[in-house]
């Protein structure tokens, strides 16, 4: 019996490896322009993940 | 930290740090809220006292999930300890004095008067100006100039409204993309209009060229044409819906959103959701406002009750109109949790005032656009580069972990502390929070991981 499902998701202790490129959107500016958080944003570095 | 919760039938535990989260039963959400603070024998003997009703829970069984739950933290997927705050420093300081994001504030004007504007009908408490070409064009030099070798640029078109500048806007683009190659950048243009002075020359335009245009309208009729009037009082609804809908349908799947702004008069902002919806609009945003709280059209106590509700029913609609084939997207739960953005940013947050800045008609820089017009966060300008060294070490030295109201969130690397501009109207400073804010992202949060479950279930 499982009950536990681990969701696949992106390992952020990892990400500090090959991260911080910096290509990606800086801030919330071509988007709501009030209200937006870091994680409604795309990771630009197409290789490094 | 570890946050548990439970939301739409689903039991949820997010594992802060590492970015893991975890669908569980009942019963292993316990075993997981016990782990560390009892031994295992305790906590078998509660669980099969507590779950005596489900004979298939043998002791076996609960060993064998608290050996689960042991194997996913060391395998670095559960009670994950916060290690990060000695990078927290390192992103903006690798970045340097690079720019690489300007929003230009082409017309310090608007043809709309909604009272609830930031920026004050577009004046930003300041003249009414429009930006010439030689300025923007100055502006996009110092963005090049000052982006080291960052390949992608993001320019922002914005106001008051900046159409009524529009000839401005198309010769700008068009001395961008001359000067693309030639230093090896990639400018991506962005556009955010009321809508009222859209043609087929707007569209045409902007379908070629801006890779994002975002589009203002507040829902329902009676909502939107309660604030955004023209200056005799007219609502633009009927105005700018038929503009609205060319604009896109001609778009064919480009990217764009219709923004709406709810207020204290319409805390029940799914029916606006709704009436977007219906017609024919996909990629949908509503804002909570952003004012004073001394504002009448600012959010209560009460009406945040009724918004934490409706972002929950958001979330049962989306997941509703997916099974049916009618899908939609509301930009604040879009979370990509396998490909989201890494630590660093994370960390790191915001880039106002070190890698995006606001420019005036008049060339004046702002760490960003909600910024204008506050004298003492004059950066500098255009033509001179930042001489306001001081403000911009301190936007340079913010991240998650320069507040510590923060510290203890279980979303802050979700939020990445959150938005300077609203701590500082909050609270007097870059580092404080804003926490009715706070309070609704949490939410969204919640309900976007939610979802992201939802859709797993979908999928298998």
């Amino acid at each position: 019996m499982d009950l536990i499902k681990t969701l696949n998701t992106r390992d952020l202790c990892e990400s500090a490896k090959n991260g911080g490129c910096g290509e990606c959107q800086t801030s919330c500016q071509s988007a709501c322009k009030t209200s937006c958080g870091i994680a409604n944003q795309e990771c630009e570095n197409k290789t490094g993940k | 930290m570890v946050h548990q919760y439970k939301l739409g039938g689903y039991n949820i535990v997010l594992d802060s740090c590492s970015g893991s989260v975890h669908v569980v039963d009942e019963a292993a959400y316990d075993m997981i809220a016990m782990h560390k603070e009892l031994p295992r024998e305790e906590i078998v003997s509660i669980i099969l006292n507590k779950y005596s009703h489900r004979p298939e829970l043998t002791e076996t069984e609960i060993l064998s999930c608290l050996d689960q739950i042991s194997a996913l933290e060391q395998a670095g997927k559960l009670f994950t300890p916060d290690a990060f705050e000695p990078m927290a420093g390192a992103f903006k300081a690798r970045s340097g004095g690079v720019i690489k994001a300007l929003c230009l504030h082409v017309a310090h004007t608007c043809n709309l008067s909604c009272s609830y504007c930031f920026a004050s009908q577009g004046k930003f408490h300041g003249e009414r100006a429009l930006m010439s070409y030689e300025v923007g064009r100055r502006a996009l030099d110092f963005l090049v100039e000052n982006s080291g070798s960052r390949r992608n640029l993001e320019v922002d078109f914005f106001g008051g409204e900046p159409l009524m500048n529009w000839d401005v806007v198309k010769k700008l683009v068009k001395y961008a993309r001359s000067i693309e190659a030639e230093y090896g950048k990639n400018f991506r243009f962005t556009l955010t209009t009321n809508g009222m002075l859209i043609d087929d020359d707007v569209i045409d335009f902007c379908n070629r060229e801006m890779s994002n245009v975002v589009l203002s309208l507040d829902g329902r009729k009676e909502v939107n044409d309660r604030f955004r009037v023209d200056y005799a009082g007219n609502g633009s609804y009927d105005t700018i819906v038929p503009k609205f809908q060319k604009f896109v349908k001609a778009r064919q799947g480009r990217q764009y959103y219709m923004r709406g702004t709810f207020t204290h008069h319409n805390p029940d902002f799914l029916n606006d959701i709704k009436a977007m919806l219906d017609l024919g609009f996909t990629e949908l945003s509503m804002e909570p406002v952003v004012c004073p709280p001394d504002d009448p059209s600012a959010l209560t106590e009460s009406d945040r009750k009724i918004v934490m509700e409706q972002y929950e029913q958001l979330a049962q609609l989306m997941l509703q109109r997916q099974k049916e084939g009618q899908p939609f997207t509301f930009y604040h739960y879009m979370l990509d949790l396998e490909g989201g953005p890494c630590i660093y940013k994370r960390i790191s947050g915001c880039g106002s005032g070190t890698e995006y800045m606001a420019v005036t008609p008049w060339g004046d820089l702002y760490p960003c656009h909600q910024f204008v017009g506050d004298e003492n966060y004059k950066l500098g300008n255009i033509f001179d580069g930042v001489t306001n060294t001081a403000i911009q070490e301190e936007f340079r030295s913010c991240s998650v972990y320069s507040r510590p109201e923060c510290a203890d969130c279980w979303a802050k690397l979700y939020c990445s502390g959150g938005c300077a501009a609203n701590a500082y109207h909050a609270s007097g400073s870059i580092r404080g929070v804003y926490e009715p804010g706070c309070e609704l992202f949490r939410k969204r949060m919640e309900c976007a991981i939610m979802l992201k479950a939802a859709q797993d279930e979908l999928k298998s």
